[in-house]
């Protein structure tokens, strides 16, 4: 109690002295350049600066190291016993696009119809969602919207879910958020489901195999048929094509995945699911990043061979199987990494966003290497996303998307001391801070 | 609730890890924990102590014990030993659904007459450190069904389950889920109650019934009493013998509620019919009404941070345990959810982050705390000379997400062994592809078993059946869809 008081007091006295603003903080005026010195500093790109300076300036970091000098007219924070960390990345998340899961008229995840190519979750992202100042407060910078992969109803989620973008958790708009709009492409692979779940009825339905198998089939088929005219398509408009030329937005978003240069997020989770993606991303020649991934640690060797990464859905889920190994989701980390098949940890949700850090410490805790562990919240989704030249490490010229704690930052008590979004000191209040202070004052009745 | 069953694996994991887990159900081995690291919930830290364990219990704890020449030795050097994990809202080892949602008040369902001994949740979750859990129903219901409290004994018959002596509960619910707000289905009427206001009328009119089906009995006894051999008892009702247990105090009542007026609603329909509540469940706005809850001496049981995912929960904090503990309520992190119960000393630790508990305070929301809130505290819930040896060894201080379970021992057997368990996978997956091997086998010669199934793939003459490739494709490739 004492300890956080008197650090919130210090936050308090930050926020009189140099802002007097609320978060996020104001983007009119030109945000001060800082410096957080004698900090402990992990830059994920090199060694650890046991005792470091890094300057953030116009939103980008100016300069990291040891030896870096401190600009005039800096704000300068004393980082004296304190670890600078680069933010968290959560790589899948509906946040912003889902407020209270389980009202319809507050949730945008998935459109209906099963190829949805043009939607973009960026459209749908609401900067002021209380998700956002809970998430950031965790230690969470910058994430990943998907669209079409959430919701309970996984029948209803569609082939082609939409277009991921990544931003940062501060802002007044998206376009102050935004880092890109769109980052992948969803694909839910079809599965052979012989039991669904109706959410709607809460009934257990059955079908014949033959069914499912003829569902899939029907799946895999329409999506060639999509991508086979998405390629016409893209060949067409790509020589000019005549002036008449009928526009179809649906292909003119796919274009740039047959083409290569947006990669396939694709959802699957058991080992033939994704075996049968792997396949059919190769015969198509579209890059693939798997997003699920359950049974990953099943054909390891098949994703390291063909270069495919990974984005693991929480350790801290019960296996598939009643028969796997109680731990099998929490000690596959430390198996894919000894196999050299690249991954990234996502939340898969938007309320337990916050749960980023403890899965990565969990995976630690069976086997993994702790800097993989920090990776893979880090560095490994920039990289996988192709946005690694902006975020991910602490490396100059990067988005200054950091924070600067009391401890390690996967551990479940560790604190955020500072919160640096786009170069702005930003606060990490939340709705939550605020009802705990109004009910901790609630006079005795 | 949907997890798919697959009954020839399930017994096949069973048979491994019985046979390499469990102690015969006759002995009771003397054992002794050494050099460990013991946080006894109620007594302090004891560094490197000891723990004797005879005849189930615990009968020595300190720096050091005296231990029999033929005791098992368990040397947990820099390893920590807390008490069992107690999860006060679980529904583990159900067979079927947990909800009977058909009307609104269920107290004639019973949790005893379902309980499934063989549901792998149970030994997932002692795998997480929990050895004992309140088993509910759902909450569809404004008053559900009947619940009861198990010890996690893995191996053992459904019978040996029930915690002894345990005051049976029955679950309540209230706001969202019993006026069914989110689950309503196309074409089919909405059920009363539809409001919060119904919820509460029909609490009000079940126990006003009961309190008049008590009278009649207790007019009926007393005139047995007075030698009345012409006096006609009351027809039973089922319905309502639970209810009149709860009014005799000898049924706890746990009641599922998210917003602060439900709650204060409770409590005073709780007062007018003159029952307590024991425990209110989940109690996510419960900050909001602390003082209110002290007051009433009515247990909070929460959960560490969950939030968002309806609208009585969007008040949500996970400062909601600490703040409560600050005002004077005695509160608990449960799972309500098999996955979530591995991890409780994890979620237990959020509580030091967000309101700042000690140590101590914080493993009491998952040790001490539910073991009053179930009033089993006697038994467990701490380590203690004379209580149940239901004790965790961890590898790491348990309110930590490095910390991982090595062994887990309940009434002084440990059923849950992290080294034997990796040591038994390869003995486990040979059986399972050995199973698989005969299936396929059997599944070769349909002339041989009159009536049986065509496959749709039959392999070619003289093939063998393709063994999986090592940890490359499994049940779920080979088996999947077809089940």
């Amino acid at each position: 109690m004492k300890v956080e008081l008197r650090d919130r007091m210090a936050l308090i006295l930050i926020g009189l002295l140099f802002l007097h603003v609320p978060a996020p903080a104001l983007a009119q005026q030109a945000a001060p350049t800082y410096a957080i010195t004698h900090a402990k500093i992990f830059t994920l790109a090199g060694s650890t600066i046991d005792d470091g300076t890094l300057v953030i300036k116009d939103g980008k970091i100016a300069a990291v190291g040891a030896s870096a000098e401190v600009p005039p007219g800096a704000q300068v924070i004393d980082g004296k016993g304190l670890q600078v960390y680069p933010g968290l990345f959560d790589p899948v998340t509906q946040l912003g696009l889902s407020e209270i899961s389980a009202v319809n008229a507050t949730v945008d995840t998935s459109e209906t119809g099963s190829f949805n190519p043009d939607v973009v979750a960026a459209t749908a992202v609401l900067p002021s969602s209380e998700h956002i100042p809970v998430t950031r407060a965790a230690g969470i910078t910058e994430v990943l919207a998907v669209p079409g992969s959430g919701g309970f109803d996984s029948s209803g989620r569609g082939v082609i879910g939409g277009q991921a973008s990544a931003f940062s958790l501060a802002g007044w708009t998206m376009d102050d958020m935004q880092i890109k709009r769109s980052v992948a492409m969803v694909l839910n692979w079809p599965t052979i489901q012989t039991r669904t779940f109706d959410f709607a009825t809460f009934t257990r339905r059955e079908r014949p195999y033959s069914d499912a198998k003829q569902e899939y089939d029907r799946q895999v088929s329409e999506l060639t048929d999509w991508l086979d005219r998405a390629r016409h398509y893209a060949q067409a408009t790509g020589h000019g094509g005549p002036s008449d030329f009928e526009r179809d937005v649906k292909l003119e978003a796919l274009a740039p995945v047959v083409r290569g240069q947006l990669p396939l997020l694709v959802f699957a989770d058991r080992a033939r699911d994704i075996q049968n993606a792997v396949e059919f991303c190769e015969k198509q020649k579209l890059r693939m990043i798997l997003a699920g991934g359950e049974e990953a640690y099943k054909v390891k060797e098949l994703l390291r061979s063909k270069g495919i990464a990974v984005i693991l859905r929480p350790m801290l889920s019960l296996p598939p199987e009643e028969d796997d190994p109680y731990d099998s989701l929490l000690g596959q980390p430390a198996r894919l990494s000894e196999a050299g098949v690249k991954f990234a940890i996502g939340s898969f949700d938007n309320s337990f966003a916050r749960r980023l850090g403890q899965n990565a410490a969990n995976a630690v805790a069976h086997g993994l290497a702790y800097e993989e562990a920090l990776k893979s919240v880090t560095l490994y989704p920039a990289q996988i996303f192709g946005l690694a030249d902006q975020v991910g490490t602490l490396e100059t010229g990067k988005i200054a998307n950091l924070i600067v704690t009391n401890g390690d930052p996967l551990e479940l008590t560790s604190d955020v001391k500072y919160l640096f979004i786009r170069g702005q000191l930003t606060s990490t209040d939340n709705k939550q801070r605020h009802l705990y202070e109004k009910y901790l004052n609630r006079p005795k009745p | 609730m949907n997890r798919l069953r697959f009954p020839v694996l399930a017994a096949l994991g069973l048979l491994g890890v019985t046979a390499t887990i469990a102690a015969p159900p006759d002995s009771s081995p003397v054992i002794v924990i050494q050099n460990a690291t013991i946080l006894t919930v109620t007594k302090g830290t004891i560094e490197h102590g000891s723990i004797l364990i005879r005849d189930g219990k615990i009968a020595e704890v300190g720096p050091s014990v005296k231990a029999p020449k033929d005791a098992t030795v368990i040397d947990a050097e820099g390893k920590f030993v807390t008490p069992g994990i107690i999860d006060c809202h679980s529904h583990i080892a159900i067979e079927g659904g947990v909800n009977e949602g058909s009307i609104s008040v269920s107290s004639i369902a019973n949790i005893a007459e379902v309980l499934d001994s063989d549901d792998i949740d149970i030994y997932r979750d002692l795998a997480g450190g929990v050895t004992t859990a309140n088993i509910l129903h759902g909450s569809a219901n404004a008053i559900g069904g009947q619940t009861i409290v198990i010890k996690l004994r893995w191996g053992q018959p459904a019978s040996k389950l029930p915690f002894e002596g345990a005051l049976p509960g029955i679950k309540f619910a209230l706001g969202e889920n019993p006026k069914r707000s989110n689950f309503s289905v196309p074409g089919q009427p909405r059920r009363y109650p539809a409001t919060r206001m119904g919820v509460e009328e029909t609490i009000r009119g079940a126990f006003t019934e009961a309190r008049d089906y008590k009278n009649s009995w207790d007019a009926y006894n007393k005139k047995v009493a007075a030698g009345d051999k012409s006096a006609l008892p009351p027809r039973r009702d089922l319905h309502l013998e639970p209810l009149v247990e709860v009014l005799e105090g000898k049924r706890y009542v746990h009641a599922h509620c998210y917003r602060e007026d439900e709650i204060l609603m409770l409590l005073r329909v709780a007062k007018e019919f003159g029952f307590k509540v024991r425990t209110l469940q989940h109690v996510l706005e419960g900050y909001k009404v602390a003082d209110e809850l002290a007051a009433a001496g009515v247990g909070a049981s929460t959960f560490s941070d969950w939030w968002a995912y309806k609208v009585e929960a969007y008040d949500a904090i996970p400062y909601n345990a600490a703040l409560m503990t600050r005002r004077g309520v005695v509160v608990s992190v449960n799972s309500d959810d098999a996955e979530e119960a591995t991890h409780l000393n994890q979620e237990a630790a959020k509580s030091m982050k967000f309101g700042g508990l000690t140590h101590d305070e914080a493993l009491k929301l998952v040790t001490i705390n539910p073991a009053m809130q179930l009033g089993i505290d006697k038994r467990v819930g701490s380590i203690e000379v004379g209580k149940d040896a239901d004790l965790v060894i961890y590898n790491h201080d348990p309110l930590s997400a490095y910390a991982v379970v090595q062994k887990t021992l309940v009434d002084g057997r440990v059923l849950f062994d992290r080294a034997q368990d990796i040591a038994g996978r390869a003995a486990l997956d040979k059986e399972k592809k050995d199973l698989l091997a005969k299936e396929k086998a059997a599944a070769k010669k349909p002339e041989e078993k009159p009536g049986a199934k065509k496959p749709e793939n039959p392999p070619k003459q003289g093939e063998k059946p393709k063994p999986p490739a090592e940890d490359e494709a499994t049940a779920s490739s080979t088996h999947g869809g077809a089940l």
